[in-house]
């Protein structure tokens, strides 16, 4: 097997994951609905939380799935600013909506949840508060893609936008921290802060058995999607090359 | 349906706010991508007859 | 690099935009919280930290992109890539003349505007130091994203969505160095975490920029 870096080649790119997506996307479906179902219908409820705790099963994917998009954005915009594999940079731009969209599933969840334990709609807690400030930096990062005209000039700054975006972001989560949780221990209402091991609690295997399904399957439907999605962005900038030479014509 | 409590109205409305936003993104991803793929081959289409389909229909 | 910084300045303050326009603002989002609040003292001198905070950065965002437009369009920008210095000095200057014209201000115009919102007495000192220290990182970082915009027609809000974001640590740290401060508690954490961001954002980020421009610049 050859290096990696032969799917660099967008003909290859779209051949190669033409076979992969109907294999990912049936792998998504069915370890998704395998581990929802599981975690919805056949979980017992938690003693302090109630059925809320079913929560779970969506909210932590799409927590993950939210930091693991902006992670591969980031790996991949280091690989268009060294190698200048423009397959690279649009697979950036393919997987932003998708992390923005898990980025606003996670809120969304994460609110819901913790409505019931906090009485309000809203909690400046600092976990959510993160993913807010990640969301604003997925759009600022999507918005700057559509604001430039040329491909390459739009790739180059996109892709520095996300590297000082990436420090920023992680500077901006010990910022909030800080921000928060003030003079008392932030005690993290949400069992999801249990899991990333902010308390003692583990999760019984009864609960991360079936998260963990459901984890894989919003793994795959990310990988699924950017697939998908980047096929269409190389298509889509060469029918932009293309019109380009037909205007010169 | 397990029964979910008094908090039936969050667990459903988060599920359904969930699944909505993922359908709602595949959905649009896959229009998209077949729209590009047509578009696409149109073009390369009016590239192949050396331009002569586009002077006929202009004409 | 001093020639450049003159130059600068003197547009600044000469096209009277960018100094006298900032200074202003600040004061009308002074003026207008209260009437979003409610003139409730008590309240006001407890935001008052925050919203001062608050009105120096927006104050900033909005001459952000007079950093290089100006020199964009008529073209000077393309001389000063190929100058002799190295386009991350030229950018450093460019920042360091913004926070002259506009951080600088703000910083000194606080204290007084701080009395509209009741500020506690104990909470000028840190107010002004914590503004001192941070209004660098918001000219830097502002500049980054000018840089960023550079081409763009009507790229202001796209600007203010970079930025904002950017200016999350700098905003938590310095306002709450002012708030612990005037609750008697210990302020080091943020004081340092403050200068440590603008320093390193001094630092490293006009290589960003830089690199940026070149880009734009092509």
């Amino acid at each position: 097997m050859s290096s990696i870096w032969e799917y660099a080649n967008p003909k290859k790119f779209i051949a190669t994951t033409d076979r992969l997506l109907p294999w990912v996307s049936a792998l998504a479906l069915g370890l998704m609905v395998l581990g929802l179902v599981w975690g919805f219908f056949f979980t017992p409820d938690d003693f302090r939380q109630g059925s809320t705790v079913k929560i779970i099963y969506i909210h932590v994917p799409s927590a993950m799935m939210a930091i693991n998009a902006w992670a591969m954005m980031l790996v991949a915009s280091l690989v268009w600013i060294v190698r200048r594999h423009h397959v690279s940079a649009l697979a950036a731009r393919a997987a932003a909506p998708i992390g923005a969209v898990m980025t606003v599933i996670a809120l969304a969840t994460g609110a819901i949840w913790g409505q019931p334990m906090w009485g309000t709609w809203w909690e400046w807690d600092p976990r959510l508060t993160s993913f807010l400030i990640l969301f604003l930096f997925y759009l600022g990062y999507i918005a700057l893609w559509s604001a430039i005209e040329d491909d390459d000039t739009a790739a180059d700054l996109t892709s520095i936008l996300c590297l000082v975006g990436s420090v920023f972001a992680l500077l901006s989560r010990y910022a909030v921290n800080f921000w928060n949780q003030g003079l008392h221990q932030g005690a993290s209402v949400l069992r999801a802060g249990a899991l990333a091991g902010d308390t003692e609690e583990r999760v019984s295997n009864i609960f991360a058995t079936p998260l963990f399904i459901s984890m894989a399957g919003f793994l795959m439907l990310f990988i699924a999607l950017v697939f998908l999605r980047t096929q269409t962005e190389i298509r889509a900038r060469r029918m932009r090359a293309l019109l380009a030479r037909e205007r010169m014509q | 349906m397990p029964d979910l409590g008094k908090y039936a109205e969050a667990v459903l409305s988060s599920y359904a706010i969930s699944l909505g936003l993922i359908v709602a993104l595949v959905v649009l991803s896959v229009l998209r991508a077949r729209k590009v793929k047509a578009q696409l081959a149109e073009v390369e289409a009016r590239g192949k007859t050396g331009g002569k389909a586009q002077e006929q229909a202009d004409g | 690099m001093i020639a450049l910084l003159m130059r600068d300045l003197k547009l600044a303050i000469r096209a009277g935009g960018g100094f006298g326009l900032g200074l202003a603002f600040f004061l009308i989002v002074v003026v207008l919280v209260p009437f979003g609040v409610g003139p409730n003292s008590g309240l006001l001198s407890k935001i008052a930290p925050g919203v001062l905070w608050l009105g120096a950065l927006l104050a900033c965002l909005l001459s952000l992109d007079r950093i290089f437009a100006l020199d964009w369009e008529d073209g000077s920008l393309d001389l000063l890539a190929t100058a002799p210095l190295p386009l991350e000095a030229i950018v450093s200057v460019k920042a360091l003349a913004h926070w002259l014209t506009t951080g600088l201000p703000l910083v000194l115009a606080a204290p007084v505007f701080a009395i509209l919102l009741n500020l506690p007495t104990a909470g000028y000192g840190p107010l002004v130091l914590s503004l001192l220290i941070g209004t660098p990182a918001l000219s830097v970082i502002g500049t980054f994203g000018a840089a960023l915009t550079v081409g763009l027609k009507r790229g202001g809000l796209l600007l203010s969505l970079l930025v904002l974001p950017l200016y999350v640590p700098t905003l938590i740290f310095g306002a709450e160095m002012a708030r612990r401060s005037i609750e008697g508690l210990n302020a080091q954490t943020s004081l340092l975490m403050l200068a440590g961001i603008t320093c390193a954002v001094i630092a490293l980020l006009p290589f960003a920029s830089a690199a940026v421009l070149r880009v734009n610049l092509r």
